[in-house]
């Protein structure tokens, strides 16, 4: 499915969930419908991501400014944040997983000294188990080496 | 659990072995034919495998002989697989046999087998009991020394028949080599399936052959690293059940599983101690990851390491007394070890590129790990005090090495390239010259080896 297609679904999705919430006008509907909204706000118009280099944690400055950006977007949404760490597939299972604990921790460090409650924020590795860039090249593994915050 | 249901009631393997002990214990002494298996790349032993005659019944029928006939045939086939996957020996091709009439119960003519280059040889039996029980007997002979090298006879079910081949292998492999066999063992894997970027991996028990097969886990859950307890009943390993990746304890009998433990942050990297007692394993929390033991019994936990580091892949040694993991305290993965209370830690890799994973043999004279090194993933071993790096394989990713339970053999994962890439289950000896591919349904990682079941 092409991007388009998808971006299209999407809009219809949220359409429907607006038309529904109008007709019912019932408050839990429209939150469900606000809810929806800021998780794909998050993904399309905020960032969900950031990368790192090789065995790194360190949050370079585009790293920084993607997450000043998430924390500002946290401030006005009453969302969680569930913060994936990943790590690329060169590197032993166990030593990535540790990795992308790392990884999680320096995104949800810095959220919070950003002035985000750290009750908002939780962290999970999945090392080098989740790739979403296949090819065996470093085009590849720099963008499985990222940390994704997910709204909750 | 019907496979471990059937591993269960499998077997009232009996062992008949009074019959030859006294001839075993007379020949031992003075037996010529041996194999040193700690030189590398060794001229094979040449084995002559005479296929078991199905022997007559006692009040049996023509189709159970059959049967028990094309036991024996079976049972031969994978007794010549076990011992040629050894890379020790080499079975003498059949069509040369002059001696084509040999039964078990008759002394060989040694000069027919001499003149084929024959330097041990195998005879044997299987019988089919009246009541459905399978009575296979099996002689090993040195065709030199003309004598009997050893002789035992188990009574089974014949659908147990690929144990008793293992434990012939066994005694074969024992006899000739003076070490403990490996062949009657299980290993315990991730099967993986799926596309690369959702694949699904479960755990799965087959036998160290590759036989047998079965899945033990849902592909609900991302399930990792299994190790076996030292009685093979239990594992532990990583799951991820409610999003949370922790260690568990699997009883592969009863299906029951648990937590091991109640931490805050992510355990991983488990593996027991050699007593059954305690689970090692790493527990990350905020990013930080050190090392614990949990006290099975008391429940007890006990923090072995305190760096900013990541500890990890904790292994202790057979005796206990000592543990081998990986950390990058000095920047990258290197291999440490300490004594089980966490003191004395000392640096034991110090060549080029990375370490990771250390697996203590189980003979305590070597730890395996995983090297990485321009770009490269190795499988090597060293000494405990570091020296004597060999390497014993290489390519674009070799990882995860898990010993034999003789200490001989490692089994690792070999992961291929690119989107339709995965991970295979290879073994190698550890002189690094017989390396060959362990058959699995599908993709297949984190190998870890029973001990000999019992």
């Amino acid at each position: 499915m092409s991007f388009q297609a998808l971006k299209n679904m999407a809009v219809m999705v949220s359409m429907s969930v607006v038309l529904v919430a109008c007709v019912n006008s019932g408050t839990s509907y429209t939150s469900r419908a606000s809810k929806e909204g800021t998780v794909k706000e998050l993904v399309r118009n905020v960032g969900d991501r950031v990368f790192f280099s090789t065995d790194s944690s360190t949050l370079n400055a585009t790293a920084r400014g993607a997450l000043q950006k998430q924390a500002e977007w946290l401030k006005s949404n009453n969302v969680r944040l569930k913060i994936e760490g990943n790590a690329d597939e060169r590197g032993t299972r166990d030593y990535n997983l540790a990795l992308g604990a790392r990884r999680a921790n320096a995104v949800r460090d810095y959220i919070v000294s950003l002035g985000v409650s750290p009750s908002r924020l939780r962290t999970i590795s999945y090392g080098k188990e989740r790739p979403v860039s296949l090819c065996a090249a470093e085009r590849c593994w720099s963008k499985n080496r990222r940390a994704v915050s997910v709204a909750r | 659990m019907t496979y471990i249901m059937r591993q269960l009631n499998k077997v009232m393997l009996v062992m008949f072995a009074a019959m030859f002990a006294a001839m075993l214990a007379a020949n031992s002494a003075q037996a010529a034919l041996k194999i040193d298996i700690t030189q590398g790349n060794i001229e094979p032993l040449a084995i002559a495998l005479v296929p078991f005659d199905g022997a007559e019944i006692p009040q049996g029928s023509q189709s159970s002989q059959g049967q028990a006939s094309a036991i024996g045939q079976d049972i031969v086939q994978l007794v010549q697989s076990n011992l040629e996957r050894s890379g020790l020996f080499r079975a003498v091709e059949r069509r040369s046999f002059i001696q084509t009439d040999l039964r078990a119960n008759v002394r060989p003519r040694f000069g027919d087998w001499r003149i084929i280059n024959a330097q041990a040889l195998v005879s044997g039996q299987t019988k089919q009991m009246p009541d459905g029980s399978l009575i296979v007997s099996f002689r090993l002979w040195d065709v030199f020394a003309q004598e009997r090298m050893a002789g035992w006879q188990y009574s089974t079910t014949p659908e147990n028949w690929r144990d008793i081949g293992h434990l012939i292998s066994d005694a074969i492999y024992e006899r000739l080599t003076g070490e403990s066999g490996y062949f009657y063992s299980r290993i315990v894997y991730v099967d993986e399936s799926g596309p690369k970027d959702d694949r699904k991996k479960r755990l799965a028990i087959m036998d160290q052959d590759g036989y047998n097969p079965q899945l033990i886990t849902s592909g609900k859950t991302l399930s990792l690293t299994p190790r076996f307890s030292p009685n093979s009943q239990e594992i532990t390993y990583l799951s991820y059940a409610e999003d949370k990746p922790r260690v568990y304890l699997l009883n592969i009998e009863t299906g029951q599983q648990e937590v091991v433990g109640d931490f805050p942050g992510m355990t991983f990297a488990p593996r027991f101690s050699p007593d059954g007692q305690k689970i090692i394993m790493s527990l990350e929390r905020n990013g930080n990851s050190n090392i614990y033991t949990l006290d099975l019994r008391t429940r007890v936990t006990k923090r072995l390491t305190s760096t900013l580091a990541i500890d990890t892949a904790p292994c202790y040694a057979p005796d206990g007394a000592r543990i081998v993991f990986e950390s990058d305290r000095a920047g990258r993965q290197q291999l440490y070890v300490m004594e089980a209370n966490g003191r004395n830690v000392e640096r034991i890799s110090f060549g080029l590129g990375r370490y990771a994973t250390p697996v203590w043999s189980p003979r305590g004279d070597l730890i395996a790990f995983t090297k990485q090194y321009k770009g490269r993933f190795l499988i090597g071993v060293m000494r405990p005090d570091g020296s004597g790096e060999r390497i014993l394989t290489e390519g674009y990713h070799n990882e995860g090495p898990a010993w034999s339970p003789n200490g001989r053999v490692l089994s690792f994962f070999r992961e291929s390239k690119g989107e339709k890439g995965g991970p295979k289950l290879w073994t190698v000896d550890v002189t690094g010259y017989n390396e060959r591919p362990l058959s699995t349904p599908g993709f297949a990682s984190d190998p870890a080896w029973s001990p000999l079941i019992k």
